[in-house]
């Protein structure tokens, strides 16, 4: 099917599934799913050749409510599992998404080395600064101060980390942050990243009401990025540390050579077997 | 020599790193090959990582072996630094031989005390009249004359080993070994004892050369193995390497992964996509893989993982064998997740076993965890062609495109059709989640029983067939066993039928599921049964004693590593039971 018949055939409600999210009311999870969505029908991809891979939390619930293949495995190893799937499928597109604690946490080993590997697939961190799933701990995004979850009473006392800041130095060759309160900023943000030929990474800040009520004033904060894209990494790394973390948009876009491992050209057993005999 | 064995020769070369003993090993037992004999090859080193003290140890004989003999013949040892470390390994009997370079110095107190003859023959001294000669060239001389091999042939293999360095090399090789085949001093004290028979003419004919590890990847790409990820570690680190170009070769690929944790999941990731996939680790990164595991069991992934055992726990000894990642096979997966678990028995089993984990596990959609360990994966063997016939298996059950497609459909089988990404209509969640048949996340009692009990009954209701265990001889008497420790006991078995005893060998191929009917069957008229493993906590037992009943006398023979079980060991067990 050519992509105009398709751009009419499917629209972003049959990109998802029959199945109502557990998230909470007002939850940003939601506006991450209809951005994913949208910016599938608008990219008019047939749903069987893409698959969205997650971990656990209740971000990475997000790929069961989609209509395209999908795997929500264990906590932390999204991106190792999407790589595989990758390495093995080079033909389909696969999005990858997950929480904060997910991706930078238990998956941070994981997260620092799909940067580098370079491997031409999506990855949104769906970032509220808080392991929603386990009922409102910190999370490596959370600030040092704050002091709601009784695992750390007297807040963390350590500096957050940085996602855009830290995929730079690992290697992502496509670095943006969206904002749930914009889902149509974070669709149009989406299709430039999936259509990236290479490893996008895309944070999207997504307010947690129930455990962090505060987050629900980040729409007063959030502003778009006022630079053009840039394909600098000195240059990258300068905006994001001169920003205070909520301004959106794309920062950084250059592209370098994909990861595809072995050349799909099956040459047969040849002399395989008879390297074994002497 | 040991009269008994006078066709089966055990010997030992060690030298300091760089002598070559290694060389000269690897070339002996090819010689082996082309003078009608079948032979293995162990290597040992010492704690360096690159250039420390080695030994070949090598055991020739005129018929197939598949594991060492429990003691040396002979010792050849181009120096003596560090070669103590080797003493424990190089058990010599008082009837063993030394040859042994003067200029090298006192031979170490562990290796005097038995008061072993020793034939002094200057390697150094000869090499050194010989441009581009070496000693270890001289020692494969005075080795082959030793074992009566025809120095044509050794001549032969040395141009085809050296022929890309040159002339110089290549004539000095040759000029060496010349010199130590017909050095007058091995030439008299070989007059001296019984010869050696010659090999069986009959014998001749084409030897399958490789190790445990290379037996694993041919396996696993005669099984449909498309895709592995991997994170180095010892012993498993050359089944990886091995397979990374071959599997490019045939049209997939190896990607070298973060840690053990990514390597599962992208295996997990490349099947879930349709390609049949492995990793291969040893106990700590089987460790790491455990919970990953779990998920392809829930979700019904195929999945295969090659588990080549070390010496443990942590670190332990990473160079050398141990069985003792039973237990962590079988019980380490949390939850209630059927899985398969097959042990490799000897060198050829490894490239059977590791076919049929393949098959079983893509006809039922879970993890197979193949168990070998660095004694099968690091040593070499030169045996006849293996031949084996696996069982009819089906392939992965493929969804077809398909309007309310239920991955997880319950079957009278358990197997589900797998609809693969790119299949219209068909599109599912994978989840690791407890679900219903449609794929949806669920907390029902109903769901969870149901599907629990889909994912036992493909693998109890499977037919395994006549592979599950591999068994040899009759008798009144077991030895039961597992491993790499098969071949050691079914060594012993024939030494005790040779003695008038009547003795059954059954290793355990399929560990799980277990077998219980068909082990009982076996041991219907069984009286005594020895249980052998290289374990120091005995898990194989308690793992026959979780899944199994025995009626008889039944005793066990465990210890753990370094060192492996001897089949003299296992028969002085049998022997004085009472
Ligand atoms: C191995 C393992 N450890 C811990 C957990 C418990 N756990 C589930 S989700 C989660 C954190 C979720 O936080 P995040 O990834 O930020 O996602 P969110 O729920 O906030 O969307 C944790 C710790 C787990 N499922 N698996
Ligand atoms: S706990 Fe927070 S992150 Fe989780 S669903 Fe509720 S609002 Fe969303």
């Amino acid at each position: 099917m050519d992509q105009a018949a398709q751009q009419i055939a499917l629209t972003p409600k049959d990109f998802k599934s029959a199945l109502k999210p557990v998230w909470c009311p007002g939850c940003g999870d939601f506006a991450v799913l209809n951005a994913i969505t949208k910016a599938l029908a608008f990219m008019g991809l047939p749903r069987e050749e893409v698959a969205l891979i997650s971990g656990i939390g209740c971000s990475s619930r997000i790929a069961a409510y989609t209509s395209v293949y999908g795997f929500h495995g264990v906590h932390g190893r999204a991106l190792a599992l999407a790589s595989g799937l990758k390495a093995a499928r080079g033909d389909l597109t696969v999005l990858v998404a997950g929480g904060d604690g997910d991706g930078l946490s238990i998956g941070g080993n994981h997260f620092i080395h799909a940067c580098r590997r370079n491997m031409d697939m999506t990855y949104i961190i769906m970032d509220n600064e808080v392991y929603g799933m386990t009922k409102g701990q910190a999370s490596p995004t959370t600030a040092p101060d704050w002091a709601d979850s009784k695992l750390t009473p007297h807040g963390t006392g350590i500096r957050p980390f940085q996602p855009a800041g830290l995929a730079l130095t690992a290697g992502a060759s496509f670095i943006a942050r969206g904002f749930t309160g914009d889902p149509n900023g974070l669709a149009k943000i989406l299709v430039a990243a999936i259509g990236h030929k290479g490893f996008s990474f895309v944070q999207a800040l997504s307010p947690c009401p129930t455990f962090r009520p505060e987050q629900m004033l980040w729409k007063h904060h959030v502003k778009a990025f006022d630079q053009e894209i840039s394909s600098n990494p000195v240059e990258a790394a300068q905006r994001i540390q001169a920003d205070d973390g909520m301004s959106t948009g794309i920062i950084y876009q250059n592209e370098r050579p994909v990861f595809r491992p072995g050349t799909g050209v099956d040459n047969g057993m040849g002399s395989i077997e008879s390297e074994f005999t002497i | 020599m040991n009269s008994e064995h006078i066709c089966d020769i055990s010997l030992a070369i060690t030298g300091s790193g760089g002598a070559g003993s290694i060389t000269a090993g690897e070339l002996l037992l090819s010689l082996a090959g082309k003078n009608s004999c079948f032979g293995m090859m162990r290597r040992s080193f010492g704690p360096q990582i690159r250039g420390g003290e080695a030994a070949a140890l090598i055991r020739i004989s005129h018929r197939a072996v598949e594991c060492m003999n429990d003691s040396f013949d002979l010792l050849l040892a181009l120096d003596w630094n560090n070669a103590d470390r080797f003493a424990e390994e190089i058990a010599l009997r008082p009837d063993s031989l030394i040859i042994a370079d003067p200029a090298a110095g006192d031979i170490p107190e562990a290796f005097q005390e038995l008061g072993v003859e020793i034939i002094e023959v200057p390697m150094k001294a000869l090499a050194k009249d010989i441009t581009a000669g070496r000693p270890n060239m001289v020692a494969l001389g005075l080795l082959s004359h030793w074992l009566g091999f025809c120095s044509d042939e050794a001549g032969k293999l040395i141009d085809q080993v050296f022929g890309r360095k040159g002339e110089e090399v290549t004539g000095g090789s040759r000029a060496a070994f010349t010199a130590g085949f017909t050095e007058p001093l091995i030439v008299a004290a070989r007059e001296a004892r019984p010869r050696p028979e010659r090999g069986d003419p009959g014998n001749r004919g084409t030897r399958w050369h490789f190790n445990g590890n290379q037996g694993c990847g041919l396996g696993a790409i005669r099984g449909g193995i498309r895709f592995a990820a991997a994170y180095p570690i010892t012993p498993a680190s050359d089944l990886l390497e091995w397979l990374s170009p071959r599997l490019e070769q045939l049209g997939g690929s190896l990607v070298q992964a973060e840690d053990e944790l990514a390597s599962i999941n992208m295996v997990i990731g490349a099947s879930f996509g349709g390609v049949p996939s492995m990793t291969a680790t040893s106990g700590p990164g089987l460790a790491l893989m455990t919970e990953a595991m779990g998920l392809a069991v829930a979700s019904e992934t195929p999945a295969v993982v090659v588990n080549v055992m070390r010496g443990g726990p942590s670190t332990g000894i990473p160079t050398k064998s141990e069985q003792v990642d039973l237990n962590m096979a079988v019980y380490g997966l949390h939850g209630d997740a059927p899985h398969l678990v097959l042990g490799a028995l000897d060198h050829a089993d490894c490239i059977l076993t590791t076919e049929w984990a393949v098959r079983l596990a893509e006809a039922l959609q879970t993890v197979a965890i193949v168990l070998t360990d660095q004694n099968l994966a690091q040593s070499t063997v030169l045996i006849p062609e293996p031949k084996y016939e696996l069982p009819e298996i089906p392939a992965r059950v493929i969804a077809q495109p398909t309007d309310g497609y239920q991955r997880y459909e319950i079957t009278d089988s358990g197997v589900s059709p797998m609809a693969i990404p790119g299949t219209a209509s068909s599109t599912y969640v994978a989840d690791g989640l407890e679900h219903t048949e449609s794929g949806k996340p669920s907390t029902a009692a109903a769901d969870h029983l149901a599907q629990l009990e889909k994912r036992s009954r493909k693998i109890q209701s499977f037919d395994f067939g006549g592979h599950w265990a591999d068994i040899r001889g009759v008798g009144q008497t077991a030895i039961l066993t597992w491993g790499s420790s098969s071949a050691v006991a079914r060594e012993a078995g024939a030494r005790l039928r040779a003695a008038g005893h009547e003795v059954k060998v059954i290793a355990l191929r399929l560990l799980l599921p277990a077998s219980p009917e068909k082990l009982a069957g076996e041991l219907e008229n069984v009286s005594r049964i020895l249980i052998v493993e290289q374990s120091h906590s005995k898990q194989f037992h308690h793992y026959l004693r979780a899944f199994y009943d025995f009626e008889a006398d039944t005793r066990t023979l465990a210890r753990p590593g370094p060192l492996p079980i001897t089949p003299a060991e296992i028969v002085e067990k049998i022997e004085n039971w009472s």
